[in-house]
């Protein structure tokens, strides 16, 4: 096998999620009135960034075999954070940026400890701490409101160079900046490992525990990246419960449809940008076909039900029954 | 004796007076070893002599209670295989430790990667797993291939690859060739014989006679948690060999065998079964009041062979039949059921056979619901006296029916594993290592309780890692190698010494070890 | 350590004999329902007054009968996420079909019930014999069931309101004093710990919950049973559904929504093992009263909606790491 196939190998899971949104998105392109114009794309974009962030938030915890039923109240806490901070000068600007994406980190964190040293079980961890985020969110905003420096906002959702919605670009960004980083270093290997098999990974001598505390931490970081973004296409804070909750289970949808296993081990936060991507365009499709907008959930639902179902037609080869049950 | 003349030599490592429990069993007692450079020693014994539990605590997987281990005349202690592996000692386990969703060079340098800007240097890292890869003879394997896709021979291979990479000075290789082709062990062969020109320690278990005959320089064997012998590879004959490994120690008292009746007809037979390349064409038949054992090393296929003939594996041809009938066996609910009557104890006690946190009456009634019930609802007055009958029966010894069964004693969990399928009283009965890892005085009431469920008419199939039961419990054994019945023993025929010859094949092979 | 584990069970057995089927963490949880009242009755007394009680159970009594489905799940060791939508499912299904004359009314609540259970069904096939992680099937119907039933309504809340066997079934009195919801509550109760602890069905549910490779082999069909399983909750999340659509006299859009993550921390909080295969029924009612409570308590403190929330995730987090924590090491 010549090496492009070994690497078409290892990102199968990203390329599928790939195929799949372009797919999509190639329908849905062809058959919008106005065809591919720089405002289509930059519309699209910044739709599907705000769930590609939390989408990459989820797949960080995902790899590690656990779960994070909190990124979405972490995602609106961060919103009416930034509505409050994210204002001013460019200095005070700069000051609240970095506080959002602290305060997300944090939630991140405490999630992280919790799974790790608290040793509770993430799925009922993080519905716990999802309620305390989003009261939290709900002392800062009981009503919508607030504000944003409306110079940063425009000019990260707007365009580059007249063409590259600007939102595109700042999302590359963090993929480089954060999920590449995380992927070539030494505690990102060991949270693949930790998810693929806990126990080869302990006779191995890996760092399991540091790697999913810090799976948890940068999920929080980027799940504020994602708040942050969400208060510059709005310009307000607001303590949405249904929209939390939306993102939450629809991070899950992502993930899985950009290839990443539940399992643990397998796949890549790009492939649940992907994946986020390709959610968000079956909405969209919809749209341009004239649906009726009241099909939309139901043609939704039953896309993301076809979807997980192509994953259980390995269980045809099991030729042990045992292997049921793992 | 020609150990001394090893411990003259001043030897690379060196264990002394190890000795190591688990719970009450005990693995090691005073064990000792000496390895030296440049030679290839190897570790012979029956299962469960103790050559797992003395590597594991060589590799740092495990401590031990007592002793002390010497590396060039300085006291070591190992918290963690990373930790023997960073002083040289590096092991390639039995059970696999690779991760199957990583890529072989991943996985190579798992545990300390070379590192640039803070990040793992890819380039490098693939370097390393090219240069391990190849010291260890398999530059067919690439790099960036992931472990999960690899067939498990070659996964072996990555993982001496792994152990390479550690630049050891002491290489423990454990049953490291079971899984290997035989192209792949001369390969194997070649590379151990060059890293021992290069000044490396090599330890050899396997369970593969003519292997050691071959590539071992010196020999050690273990029986029953010690070493009782050292000698320069050569001087023994296999039959010698065979012999201190089964050692001269008072056996089991077992219940005497009557006599098989010609005239019974096979409750249970299999003609031509096979399934998937573990098992080949095995057909054999047990008649009702029949002890069968089934011999040979360990993961030959046995485990399989019970599991295929319950119906838990998928895609098995040939046919079984029941009373002379051919059945279509679908799984444990039909084999279970009334007229083919099948039982199968598991082999893992902990995950297979108990729901450990359950209660005792709830796990001993678990098998036998639907005849305690009608129409789903349990007849409690019922499951209490066929409860109570067979704690008396099998002398359980429980302080109560209401205690987890997680609390009970190793040998009182097997009783309650076995006491759930008699309460269904099955005719056809399969064991899967019933004995592993309980005490001498269960193991005795195990015997006991084998041949009256015989007497009884049950037909009785018995896999066992332990010959010295399939010599005292069965009518006839059936010894197998490589997923195929290689060998039929039967009445006076059953002796531990033609187990453990046709279990490693040594008829086959060269008698004296070259 | 086997031996230091088996001393420490053993102790821990004879301390407990006389509480045999009452556990720690049920005690713990009617502990924590003493003391939320005893903090109550200081704010007021009213907070022990009978008909205070008697509402607070009428309330629990939709959350509980929801429990009671998502306990036999979680013991499982699996998850129903498809609450909200099989819920509002039910309720509005069962609205609507009391708008087909007098056959309508009769079957209304066994057709919103119905709806739920094939739901369930959906759910079980899906995790049992296409082994799917429930937590992604279960999200996907939940997903589906929402699309229905937004197609159903066209978007707006449904005009027909629910009927008045509905009404009668959550608000009416059979007992003098005693609402009707509480007493299918406690009927719902019933059915369960007598499923529970005296049919095969409940065996075999506690036997999968802790090891489905054990039941398997003991013969028992454990897929059917999964199947069964999350057919009874989707039935059971339905009823709930058609129960608080009585009390409200109608059924919303949103309905569900505040009751999945109740249900699924009344069962843990109740001392049932989210891993499965551990867990009394009596410690998932537990679970209700005290969820329920303290909803009611900080709601009468007049603790804004902000407050509640993380109160409400503080005390089931402190609870987690009272009693459920997972072992020490792997």
């Amino acid at each position: 096998m010549s090496e492009w196939r070994y690497w078409l190998n290892e990102q199968r899971g990203t390329l599928m999620g790939l195929a799949i949104f372009l797919l999509m998105f190639c329908v849905y392109i062809t058959n919008h009135p106005a065809g591919l114009t720089v405002n289509v794309a930059q519309t699209a974009a910044n739709k599907g960034v705000l769930l590609a962030f939390i989408a990459m938030a989820q797949a960080m915890v995902v790899i590690t075999a656990g779960i994070d039923l909190s990124v979405g109240m972490i995602f609106v806490l961060t919103n009416c954070i930034a509505s409050w901070i994210v204002v001013g000068t460019p200095m005070q600007t700069a000051l609240g940026v970095a506080g959002v994406l602290l305060a997300g980190t944090i939630c991140g964190a405490i999630n992280g400890l919790l799974v790790v040293y608290g040793r509770l079980q993430p799925i009922v961890a993080t519905i716990a701490t999802g309620a305390i985020y989003f009261g939290l969110a709900l002392l800062l905003r009981p009503f919508p409101g607030g504000s944003v420096n409306e110079d940063l906002a425009d000019a990260l959702t707007g365009r580059l160079f007249g063409t590259i919605p600007s939102s595109l670009v700042a999302l590359l960004g963090v993929v480089l900046l954060v999920w590449l980083p995380f992927r070539r270093s030494e505690i990102g290997r060991a949270a693949y490992a930790a998810g693929s098999s806990e126990a080869a990974a302990f006779m191995s001598g890996v760092p399991i525990r540091r790697a999913k505390l810090v799976a948890y931490t940068l999920a929080g970081l980027l799940a504020g990246m994602g708040g942050l973004f969400l208060t510059f296409f709005t310009y307000t804070g607001e303590a949405a419960y249904a929209s939390g909750s939306g993102y939450t289970l629809w991070s899950i949808a992502a993930v899985v449809l950009g290839g990443v296993s539940l399992y643990g081990g397998r796949g890549s936060a790009v492939g649940a940008i992907f994946g986020a991507f390709a959610a968000r365009t079956t909405g969209d499709m919809l749209f341009v076909f004239d649906v009726d907008p009241l099909w939309q959930p139901l043609l939704q639902g039953m896309v993301l039900l076809i979807a997980i179902s192509i994953g259980a037609l390995g269980l045809l080869r099991v030729r042990n029954r045992l292997d049921w049950f793992q | 004796m020609t150990a001394t003349q090893l411990q003259a030599a001043s030897p690379l490592f060196r264990m002394e007076g190890i000795c190591k429990r688990y719970g009450g069993v005990r693995a090691l007692e005073d064990a000792s070893l000496a390895v030296e450079a440049g030679r290839i020693h190897a570790i012979l014994g029956e299962n469960g002599a103790g050559k797992s539990t003395l590597i594991k605590i060589m590799a740092g997987v495990v401590a031990p209670d007592e002793g002390r281990m010497l590396l060039e005349d300085r006291e070591v202690a190992f918290r963690s295989p990373a930790q023997a592996a960073g002083a040289g000692i590096a092991c390639v386990f039995q059970e696999l430790s690779l991760i199957p969703d990583l890529s072989v060079a991943d996985n190579i340098s798992i545990s300390n990667p070379p590192h640039r800007f803070g990040l793992i240097d890819r380039a490098a890292q693939r370097r390393l797993a090219e240069e391990a890869l190849a010291r260890a003879g398999a530059e067919d394997i690439h790099p960036r291939a992931l472990v999960r896709d690899l067939p498990l021979s070659r996964r072996q291979m990555v993982e001496i690859a792994k152990a390479l990479a550690w630049k050891p000075r002491i290489l423990i290789l454990d049953e490291a060739t079971s899984a290997l082709t035989a192209g792949d062990v001369a390969k194997v062969f070649a590379v151990l014989r060059r890293l021992c020109s290069e000044g490396l320690a090599l330890l050899y278990i396997s369970h593969r006679m003519h292997e050691i005959t071959e590539i071992a320089d010196d020999c050690t064997v273990f029986r029953n948690g010690r070493n009782v012998a050292s000698f320069a590879a050569g001087t023994r004959s296999g039959n010698e060999v065979v012999e201190m490994m089964i050692g001269r120690e008072v056996s089991s008292v077992f219940p005497p065998k009557p006599q098989r009746r010609r005239e019974a007809r096979p409750v249970l037979a299999c003609n031509m079964f096979s399934w998937s390349d573990r098992l080949h064409d095995i057909t054999l038949e047990v008649c009702p009041g029949e002890v069968v054992g089934l011999g040979g090393l360990d993961g030959q296929g046995q485990r399989e062979l019970l599991l295929g003939l319950f119906g838990v594996l998928r895609g098995t041809t040939g046919t079984v039949s029941i009373d002379g009938v051919a059945a279509s066996i679908a799984g444990p609910g039909t084999a279970r059921a009334g007229r083919i009557g099948m039982a199968l104890i598991p082999e893992d006690r902990k995950t297979e056979g108990l729901m450990q946190p359950m209660t005792v009456r709830e796990n001993l009634s678990f098998a036998a619901l639907d005849r305690l019930s009608a129409r789903g609802v349990i007849n409690r007055d019922k499951e209490e006296r066929d409860i109570d009958e067979m704690v008396r029966l099998l002398a359980i010894k429980t302080a109560g029916l209401d205690i987890p069964v997680g609390s009970l004693s190793g040998g009182n969990q097997q009783k309650v594993v076995i006491a759930k399928w008699l309460m269904r009283r099955p005719r056809i009965i399969l064991l899967n290592d019933p004995t592993r890892g309980i005490d001498v005085g269960t193991k005795q009431e195990m015997y006991q309780l084998l041949r009256r469920l015989a007497d009884a008419e049950a037909a009785i199939l018995f896999y066992s890692t332990d010959y010295d039961e399939l010599v005292g419990c069965c009518n006839r054994v059936l010894v197998l190698y490589d997923g195929r019945i290689v060998r039929e023993l039967e009445g006076a025929g059953i002796t531990e010494h033609a187990l453990v010859a046709s279990a490693l094949h040594v008829d086959a092979q060269p008698e004296a070890v070259a | 350590m086997t031996d230091a584990t088996e001393n420490r069970m053993s102790f821990r057995t004879r301390l407990t004999a006389p509480f045999r089927h009452v556990d720690r963490p049920v005690l713990t949880a009617f502990g924590c329902i003493l003391l939320l009242l005893l903090l109550g009755s200081l704010y007021s007394s009213n907070f022990l007054s009978l008909e205070y009680l008697l509402q607070q159970l009428k309330v629990a009594s939709f959350l509980g009968v929801i429990a009671a489905g998502m306990m036999l799940v979680i013991l499982l060791g699996q998850i129903d996420l498809s609450v909200p939508w099989v819920m509002t499912m039910g309720a509005m299904m069962a609205c609507a079909a009391a708008g087909f004359g007098t056959s309508g009314t009769i079957l209304a609540i066994p057709f919103g019930i119905f709806c739920g259970t094939v739901f369930g069904l959906l759910n079980g096939f899906g995790v049992a014999y296409m082994r799917i992680p429930s937590m992604i099937v279960t999200l996907a119907t939940n997903v589906v069931a929402q699309g229905l039933m937004v197609l159903y309504t066209g978007g707006f809340s449904p005009q027909d309101s629910a009927p008045t066997a509905m009404r009668w079934l959550a608000t009416g009195f059979i007992i003098p004093g005693v609402p009707n919801a509480i007493l299918v509550w406690a009927a719902v109760s019933a059915a369960m710990v007598f499923l529970l602890t005296r049919t095969t069905f409940g065996r075999s549910v506690y036997g999968i919950g802790n090891s489905e490779r054990a039941a398997y082999l003991s013969g028992i069909d454990t897929r059917r049973v999964i199947m069964i399983a999350f057919a009874v909750s989707g039935a059971l999340s339905a009823f709930g559904g058609v129960l608080l659509a009585g009390y409200a006299s109608k059924a919303a859009q949103a309905m569900g929504d505040a009751y999945l993550l109740p249900s699924i921390a009344a069962v843990v909080l109740g001392g049932t093992s989210i891993l499965g295969g551990r867990g009394s029924y009596l410690g998932t009612v537990a679970g209700v009263i005290l969820i329920t409570l303290l909803q009611s308590i900080l709601s009468v403190m007049q603790m804004p909606e902000a407050g509640r929330q993380i109160v409400y995730g503080i005390v089931i987090v402190a609870m987690l790491l009272l009693y459920g924590r997972g072992p020490a090491n792997q």
